[in-house]
């Protein structure tokens, strides 16, 4: 009954989150919505007893990407509207033919795939969290690492793209220095 | 009243529908970000929820590979729109035909 009701709750504002990000013409709705939406989400994994999966979802998802949005979203002009392309016939309908198949696939696939067996089942007896590090840590070690390889290769490329001229710091320089920089960068800029 | 595989996977393509209507109509490069964020956690859920009702935890790890993809995705594309703006000034995308494709 409470799962019910909570299933619904949380099913009817991530849907209308995800909506007004979709829709909005504000960068700065758009990117609350979808912090607000991400935290709705989390509460799905809660409900499945996904606990740890819940967890990572609230530090990576708000915690990590919604503050490189932030971040990323100081560089653009979001006080703009964002303007958007005339939506054809031929895509929107396009899109509802996906969507409908893609439905139907769903709607589908549970009934197709009645005779699954589980490879690693859940471990009677333990949380969530342990019967997770369980499984991460002796089936799905190589990939495990190969995400963290991945993680660090992203990290040093989003900070080569983005931070250049951080080798200059500000607060180390004098005030000359700092004006004559300054020319020298509005020099580049005309 | 039960909730069931079904629910799930049901809400999972709705917000995937929704995603998938993001990505078509954004022309924000930012705002086609955001529809892919909503993409990936539709797939999540779906995942999420498979792992529960057939009690096996391999819905989850890959959920968190997910996440993983995800975050780093994030941090690749918004390095290369920053740059891009540095250099043209504005993220539509309309303007990136710089290839002729």
């Amino acid at each position: 009954m409470f799962e019910a009701i909570a299933f619904y709750l949380f099913a009817i504002l991530t849907i209308v989150m995800f909506t007004i990000t979709v829709m909005t013409k504000q960068a700065l709705f758009a990117l609350t919505a979808l912090a607000a939406g991400m935290i709705f989400v989390s509460a799905f994994f809660f409900i499945l007893g996904a606990d740890f999966l819940g967890v990572v979802q609230i530090i990576v998802y708000t915690g990590a990407v919604m503050a490189l949005y932030a971040f990323g979203m100081m560089f653009f002009d979001t006080t703009r509207e964002v303007k958007e392309r005339n939506g054809s016939s031929l895509i929107v309908m396009g899109l509802s033919t996906l969507s409908a198949v893609f439905t139907v696939v769903i709607f589908s696939a549970p009934v197709v795939s009645s005779k699954i067996e589980s490879i690693y089942p859940t471990i009677e007896g333990a949380t969530n969290s342990q019967s997770v590090g369980m499984v991460l840590f002796t089936k799905y070690l190589v990939p495990f690492e190969l995400a963290a390889v991945m993680l660090l290769v992203a990290m040093v490329a989003g900070i080569v793209l983005a931070g250049k001229k951080m080798d200059r710091s500000l607060t180390l320089m004098a005030e000359e220095e700092i004006l004559l920089s300054q020319e020298a960068n509005k020099k580049v800029i005309l | 009243m039960e909730i069931g595989l079904t629910h799930y996977l049901v809400l999972a393509t709705i917000l995937f529908s929704i995603g998938l209507i993001g990505v078509m109509r954004r022309k924000n490069l930012l705002m086609l970000f955001f529809a892919t964020e909503i993409l990936l956690n539709a797939v999540n859920i779906g995942f999420a929820a498979i792992s529960h009702y057939y009690n096996d935890l391999t819905g989850q790890m890959f959920a968190f590979f997910i996440i993983a993809v995800a975050a780093s995705e994030v941090a690749v594309g918004l390095g290369l729109l920053i740059v891009w703006h540095k250099r043209t000034g504005n993220i539509n995308l309309d303007t990136m035909s710089s290839m002729r494709g």
